[in-house]
């Protein structure tokens, strides 16, 4: 059912769009007609990328917070809690600052929100709190304060006239420079992150129960968890560095998953991944549609997300975990 | 005996502020462009200009009065200053949100007027009075709007006290629109080109029909093609380019301009197919905006030979040479002329 959901979604993205193009001329493009170079241009190299750009990114962010959420057993966990977000956020609009291309602005926010995720690991370890989600959490709380601090000084150093715009838009998130070689440089790192998930995905499940519970069924709790915090982070930051940050989703759309399928880990995980490609290509579909200009997805995931989130906890829900 | 000491010293104290001799008034009362009557010196010698467009026209009008820049000139900006005034140090910026001047640093620079140099509404008005009244230093507004732009000149010039030199400028301006007017009088309305201004790496961020950014594209008589629901910078898709399909581009970034052609989402792009992508100079000052003062009056003539090759009279170079010289007290050389140029 979801899996169908996704499929219209990209379909109906792919169809909309502020370049004319009927269904019929779409459907010959697809097919392989090259007679109309623009139209081949904008399906090809512009739309299609991007469609498939934001069902990666909705993916991406939606498994990382359904993975955060369980491990840390706690329904407020988004994934920028051990400050990714602000770290990948950081590199970028440092690579904006100092005028760097494109690809090395989005490697440097990947290397950055991958740095600051280690740096919070790395304090947590020397504090002995391994074991200790809270001082993790604290710990990451820190770093991402700092990482923000590091954004405000880039703003204030920023040329107001050219490059501060600049940074406004990339941290209001937005897909629209997406290309095809971002893709290419960007699935890799999702895959890696999100296929370790998707096989351990019964055992992630068990860390809900708590570590106690879990070393019972002869798991390492401390070791698993480090592992899914890897594997989300790598996920986060790729998305973070394609697409800037887009908040909400990793919040929201694990509780939507958890709305329909209840809260073991197994079946949360895929619903979730399903869920956040299909209402980030959505959100994205409106981002570049609804306005001539674009409009930053950022504010879309908040506006076009409160009230479903609203509406689906009023219907009555399933308990957050069994 | 202590509250006694303590009332003792602010009584002092207070004593004292007031027994200030107030300074004897030598200079003139003048109203600005938002109706404050300002009193300011007869021939202010050092000057802060709140924002980067009033820095630019205080530069032109009086370099030697200036007491510092709101940015520090670029490296590539130097060669196209006069030196003395190249190496003024950066202040920060008054106007606008997020201020960046310390006061302190302002006040110990030691100006004797503030002037700005742009956008006129309630926030600056309110902001200009402010300021005066915490500094207690005269602050004058001007109208920096294209239309107003002689005037203007005009008018800053008059607060500076340099009034010939300020008519000389003015009517510089006054002759470049008016040949401007002459030229596009005789091109019919459906011979002037559609525009796309790029900013950004991407090209994807442009300054909506309506912005002060764009300004320039209408009075050249060409159409900007962003119509959005801003009137400020706005982001667009690519998609929304290929829909708009300019017949030229003008970009002030230099990375785009260079890659645009090998860019796959840009092709099919009238202006990208016809390699009408312009890369609009941007030393000392922007050719476009950045900021928006009186150096779009080099745009201005540049984007006419740009815009309507066939139609435009004169010399390009020379032109801008003569602007140089007349504005900014230097005159580029055939070198410098190409590199600025880039042809």
């Amino acid at each position: 059912m979801l899996a169908l959901g996704l499929v219209v979604a990209m379909m109906a993205a792919a169809a909309i769009g502020p370049f004319a193009l009927s269904p019929g001329r779409i459907l010959a493009v697809l097919s392989g007609d090259r007679s109309d170079a623009q139209a081949v241009t904008v399906l090809w190299n512009i739309r299609l990328p991007r469609v498939m750009a934001a069902a990666m990114v909705g993916a991406a962010l939606a498994a990382a917070g359904a993975a955060y959420q369980t491990t840390f057993r706690n329904p407020l966990v988004s994934p920028d809690i051990l400050g990714v977000s602000a770290g990948a956020g950081f590199g970028a609009v440092l690579g904006l600052l100092l005028g760097l291309p494109v690809m090395a602005i989005q490697l440097l926010g990947f290397a950055m929100g991958l740095a600051t995720v280690g740096l919070v690991l790395g304090l947590t370890l020397a504090l002995r709190g391994t074991g200790q989600v809270l001082v993790m959490v604290l710990c990451g709380i820190a770093i991402g304060a700092l990482a923000g601090a590091g954004i405000s000084l880039v703003k204030l150093l920023a040329d107001p006239e050219q490059q501060l715009p600049a940074i406004t838009f990339w941290l209001m998130g937005s897909l629209a420079g997406v290309k095809r070689p971002d893709l290419a440089a960007a699935l890799p790192a999702l895959l890696i992150g999100a296929a370790p998930l998707l096989a351990l995905r019964w055992r992630i499940g068990l860390l809900a129960m708590g570590d106690d519970e879990a070393r019972a069924m002869g798991i390492d709790a401390t070791r698993l968890r480090l592992l899914v915090i890897a594997c989300a982070t790598l996920m986060t930051a790729a998305a973070v560095a394609l697409a800037g940050v887009i908040g909400w989703i990793g919040l929201m759309v694990p509780h939507m998953a958890r709305l329909l399928t209840g809260p073991r880990f197994d079946r949360l995980l895929p619903a979730a991944i399903l869920i956040g490609a299909g209402f980030m290509v959505l959100v994205d579909t409106a981002a570049r549609s609804i306005a001539t200009l674009e409009v930053p997805l950022g504010i879309l995931t908040a506006v076009l997300g409160a009230p479903v989130f609203v509406w689906l906890l009023a219907r009555g829900a399933r308990p957050w975990s069994e | 005996m202590m509250p006694l000491s303590r009332r003792l010293l602010v009584g002092a104290l207070l004593a004292a502020a007031f027994a200030l001799p107030a300074p004897a008034f030598e200079g003139r009362t003048v109203t600005d462009a938002t109706g404050r009557t300002v009193q300011i010196p007869a021939d202010p010698a050092r000057v802060f200009a709140a924002g980067p467009p009033a820095a630019v026209l205080l530069y032109a009008l009086k370099p030697e009065a200036m007491v510092g820049w709101v940015s520090a000139p670029k490296p590539e900006a130097l060669p196209f200053l006069r030196p003395d005034a190249a190496g003024l140090p950066e202040l920060g910026r008054l106007t606008g949100r997020g201020d960046t001047l310390n006061l302190e640093v302002l006040l110990s620079s030691g100006p004797d007027l503030i002037v700005d140099y742009g956008t006129v509404n309630d926030t600056y008005i309110d902001l200009a009075a402010r300021i005066q009244d915490q500094l207690g230093l005269p602050y004058a507004l001007i109208d920096g709007s294209f239309a107003h732009m002689p005037q203007g000149i005009r008018e800053m010039a008059g607060i500076l006290g340099v009034p010939g030199r300020g008519e000389e400028l003015a009517a510089y301006a006054e002759g470049t629109l008016a040949d401007l007017d002459a030229l596009l009088a005789g091109i019919p309305e459906q011979d002037r080109p559609t525009v796309y201004l790029a900013r950004g790496p991407e090209g994807l961020e442009t300054p909506a029909r309506g912005s002060i950014n764009a300004e320039i594209i209408e009075r050249v008589g060409a159409r900007n093609l962003a119509e959005a629901e801003t009137r400020g910078l706005a982001t667009v898709s690519p998609e929304q380019v290929q829909a708009w399909a300019p017949e030229v581009i003008i970009t002030i970034d230099r990375d785009f301009a260079a890659n645009v052609g090998r860019m796959p989402e840009w092709q099919g792009i009238p202006a990208v197919a016809n390699g009408r992508v312009y890369l609009a100079p941007a030393a000392p000052f922007g050719f476009i905006d950045a900021p928006p003062s009186v150096n779009r009056l080099a745009g201005l003539v540049w984007l006419s030979h740009k815009l309507y090759p066939t139609a435009a009279t004169g010399d390009l170079r020379a032109e801008i040479a003569d602007f140089y010289d007349l504005f900014y007290g230097m005159r580029p050389d055939e070198a410098a002329l190409t590199g600025l140029l880039g042809e």
